[in-house]
């Protein structure tokens, strides 16, 4: 039986000849993405922000009636104005609302609130669906922003150390680099498209850095391999080399996950949607930023093919000089 | 390479099938097919985000402990000093600021009352609980201790979680989750559940239930202007009941504590026809009570609810048979729910609803099947991809990659943990960790024999140069995983978990097992070239 061979042989792709070009537009992207966090602002959903998120399914009509839900809803006594967004499927709506602060330690004001809404929602629409109702109190809400961004930065920092640790600080660098940007583009993604950020995508972006950081490590270790090898080669081929050596790997397992992601994304439930779809992202952009990011900085931060060799110790040298070798 | 003694292979196996054997009954229950009871049943608990059900997180707030806890030490002292013989005349007790101080009217008594108190401040465990100082040989000043109230804060959340539990059986709701977190809070997880506005009545209510004697002596006006007369309190009356909007002055000190019930139960009056509760005090508590009202026959007392007075009747006769009965506009649910509560006990300690999700079963289950049939379809394309890439070695892989998540869902089920969404998330970053490192090692394999190696070493290079990306991979991520379930709250948690386990599995199914069977295989055929 022959098998599939989805890269040729021996491939020879240039893939740094355009590094700094790319890397200028990884920067860009970079800084354009946290422009849109910063004038956009991320679209916290209550986990994040506070207040009551009522999930509900229109089960006989297709597409949900967002204006008049808006509409209708704002007009509550209370309420003020509430966010209305599809999530998933057109027919599946999230409707989200701040307390007002009187509610804060006075859950009877939350459950009324919701009590108003959802009654509202079953008498004008009979066919809609309550599937879900999340109240999350200021407290709790900045609680868990501060664990997200505290859980993010000690796992980035600690993956860091480690790889400084196995590999060369160079490297620890490069792949935190790596994964500031995969993390800054999300971010950017959401800003951009003012998609409701939650709970659940803190997941999603942590799937993207361990995905991130796995293709990462894949080069880098052949990088070191080759560094080991190739003792007189010119670092930019040295580079290119690597990765073109890991090119079947890198489009196989890619590929391999894009099969099991694409079906999840098609018919998979809706409440995953969110979080596979930045998932099937993040392995584009975790790719990409192995390749183009984390190994260019390689040659910026000056690795030499010295830096897997033992180092000369003082004895060596020492008794080098006694056998009168140097 | 192709040595693999024998207790490593039992090894092997017996871990996989230890783990395997683990996974069934979750899959049978996923299938609705009956797993047989007389087995053991480790199963993957599903999060509320898939299952359905009702999520409350509850929070308390220790300065009342502290506060409640002040109020019992005065009650403490006034009755030692009384009871000492000859009688401590004490005299100015203040408890302002944390602290309770009092004044000896007689200097000479300081040593006396020192050892009196000494045994009570040192408490029943191993910390201290109050500290002594005594200022101008005279007034006494104790104050609590920081382990004190901690310990403290940590009985009154202890006795919370059982009294909850107790609350939340009485509903009859199936296998609720409840469990403490961090200092100061409390996890409710009812499976199922939808509409919550029952248990959180329940669980909003303290039932704390008091009697204390109506200071009969306070001035109207004063008690209307919301101001004490000495050694007394003032307290509302409940809304509904027949004083709403007015106040009462009860005394502080003397009354009797609704802990020490036997038994409530919610009934109708048969002579007003109102709804009640019954309540009968333990023997304890009943003989207070017949003291009390011996000793009060014709005067008012209080009956106070979670501090509202819910009525203020006389004692018409000595209570002697630790019976009573409480009114006060129920209806027939609220009084039910007090009664529950009653005999559950009252939680030391009021909590409120910090967080509260909600998630429809329809929604759970639809989850499930669509997340179900996309599973399936991906993993057969995954499964043709490895295949048609890789031949024979694609079919040990494929293997190990259902051994994997059979393995996953296995030590998932064995240590009782949760799957959850962001869980899912973990899944689908193992599982495509398990497909790299396959992947990297019949690519090596492949690039070895491209180089011209003989197939025996092509296939043992091939392990060990790719053995060491995978490690490091692995070991990367584990570490990512570690610190994000120490830093991360509930959903990153439940992400950290399912990737820490998966990790493990991953090198274990891609790395051991697929060995060993690449092994076995080569051994047995001895073959000059391998189709890879």
């Amino acid at each position: 039986m022959k098998l599939l061979k989805l890269v040729p042989e021996d491939t020879n792709i240039k893939f740094l000849k355009f590094r700094l070009p790319f890397f200028i537009v990884s920067l860009l992207l970079i800084a354009a993405s946290w422009a849109l966090v910063f004038v956009n602002g991320l679209n916290y959903g209550v986990d994040f922000a506070g207040g009551q998120e009522i999930r509900a399914t229109f089960t006989q009509t297709d597409v949900a009636p967002i204006a008049e839900l808006r509409q209708g809803i704002g007009a509550l006594e209370n309420v003020g104005s509430p966010i209305v967004q599809t999530f998933g499927a057109p027919n599946e709506v999230s409707i989200r609302v701040k307390l007002p602060p009187e509610a804060e330690g006075n859950p009877e004001f939350a459950a009324e609130m919701t009590r108003e809404i959802t009654d509202n929602l079953r008498a004008n629409y009979s066919d809609i669906r309550i599937d879900g109702v999340d109240s999350v109190s200021g407290k709790v809400s900045g609680e868990f922003r501060q664990d997200a961004v505290l859980a993010l930065l000690a796992a980035m920092l600690a993956v860091a150390i480690y790889i400084w640790v196995r590999f060369e600080w160079q490297f620890g660098i490069g792949a935190l680099f790596a994964l500031f940007h995969d993390v800054s583009l999300t971010l950017g993604m959401f800003a951009l498209f003012q998609m409701e950020f939650s709970l659940q995508i803190i997941a999603a972006i942590l799937a993207i850095i361990g995905y991130s950081l796995n293709d990462t490590i894949v080069v880098y270790d052949r990088i070191r391999e080759n560094l080991k090898k190739y003792r007189k080669m010119q670092l930019p081929e040295l580079l290119d080399l690597s990765v073109n050596e890991t090119l079947a790997r890198t489009v196989m397992t890619s590929l391999t996950l894009l099969v099991a992601l694409v079906p999840l994304l098609a018919f998979g439930p809706a409440s995953l949607f969110g979080l596979v779809a930045a998932i099937t992202m993040g392995l584009f952009v975790g790719t990409y930023s192995s390749v183009y990011l984390a190994s260019p900085i390689l040659i910026w931060l000056g690795v030499t093919s010295n830096s897997f060799v033992p180092q000369e110790t003082k004895a060596d040298r020492q008794e080098k000089i006694a056998r009168g070798e140097a | 390479m192709l040595e693999f003694p024998t207790w490593k292979k039992i090894w092997l196996w017996g871990l996989t099938l230890a783990a395997v054997a683990a996974s069934l009954p979750s899959l049978f229950a996923a299938a609705n097919a009956q797993w047989p009871d007389l087995l053991p049943q480790p199963q993957v608990n599903l999060g509320l985000d898939l299952a359905g059900g009702s999520h409350i997180l509850l929070e308390a707030d220790p300065t009342e402990v502290a506060e409640q806890r002040l109020e019992n030490m005065e009650e403490t002292v006034r009755s030692s000093m009384r009871q000492a013989e000859p009688r401590i005349r004490i005299g100015d007790v203040s408890s302002a600021n944390g602290q309770l101080s009092f004044i000896l009217e007689n200097a000479a008594d300081i040593d006396r009352a020192r050892g009196i108190l000494e045994p009570v401040l040192q408490g029943t465990n191993l910390v201290r609980e109050w500290d002594l100082a005594v200022i101008d040989g005279q007034r006494m000043v104790l104050t609590p201790t920081a382990d004190g109230v901690e310990q403290a804060v940590n009985d009154a959340m202890e006795s919370a979680v059982d009294v909850i539990r107790r609350r939340i059986d009485s509903l009859g709701t199936r296998e609720p989750t409840i469990i403490r977190q961090g200092d100061s809070r409390i996890v409710v997880q009812v499976p199922g559940l939808e509409d919550t506005d029952q248990l959180k009545n329940l669980l909003g209510q303290t039932a704390e239930l008091e009697f204390k004697l109506v200071d009969l002596n306070a001035l109207p006006s004063d008690v209307q202007a919301g101001i004490a007369p000495p050694g007394s309190e003032i307290y509302p009356f409940a809304e509904g009941s027949d004083g709403e909007g007015q106040l009462l002055a009860v005394k502080r000190l003397g009354g009797i504590r609704g802990d020490s019930l036997t038994g409530a139960q919610a009934g109708v009056d048969s002579q007003t026809n109102e709804n009640v509760v019954n309540i009968q005090f333990d023997q304890q508590g009943a003989r207070k009570f017949a003291i009390l009202s011996t000793e009060n026959v014709g005067k008012p007392f209080a009956i106070i609810l979670d501090g509202a007075v819910l009525s203020a009747p006389n004692f018409r006769e000595p209570i002697t048979g630790g019976a009573a009965q409480i009114a006060g506009s129920f209806t027939a649910q609220s009084a039910n729910e007090l009664a529950i509560s009653l005999r559950s006990g009252a939680l030391p300690v009021a909590l409120v609803v910090v967080e509260e999700r909600t998630v429809g079963p329809d929604l759970g289950a639809d989850s499930i099947r669509k997340g179900m049939l996309a599973m399936l379809v991906g993993s057969i394309a995954v499964i043709a991809l490895m295949i048609a890439t890789y031949g024979r070695f694609g079919i040990y892989a494929t293997i190990a990659l259902t051994l994997n998540v059979l393995i996953i869902l296995g030590i998932m089920a064995g240590l009782n943990t949760t799957l959850t969404l962001p869980g899912i998330a973990g899944f689908v970053i193992t599982v495509g960790a398990a497909v790299d490192a396959n992947v990297l090692i019949n690519e090596r394999i492949r690039e070895e024999r491209k180089r011209g190696r003989r197939v025996i070493a092509a296939v043992e290079n091939g392990y060990k140069e790719a053995s060491r990306a995978i490690y490091d991979a692995n070991i990367t991520n584990f570490i990512a995983g570690v610190l994000l379930f120490l830093f991360g709250s509930g959903p990153i948690r439940g992400f950290a978990v399912v990737l820490v386990i998966g990790l493990f599995t991953s090198v274990f199914t891609a790395l051991m097992l697929t060995r060993m069977w690449v092994a076995g295989w080569l051994r047995k055929t001895r073959p000059s070239d391998i189709n890879i």
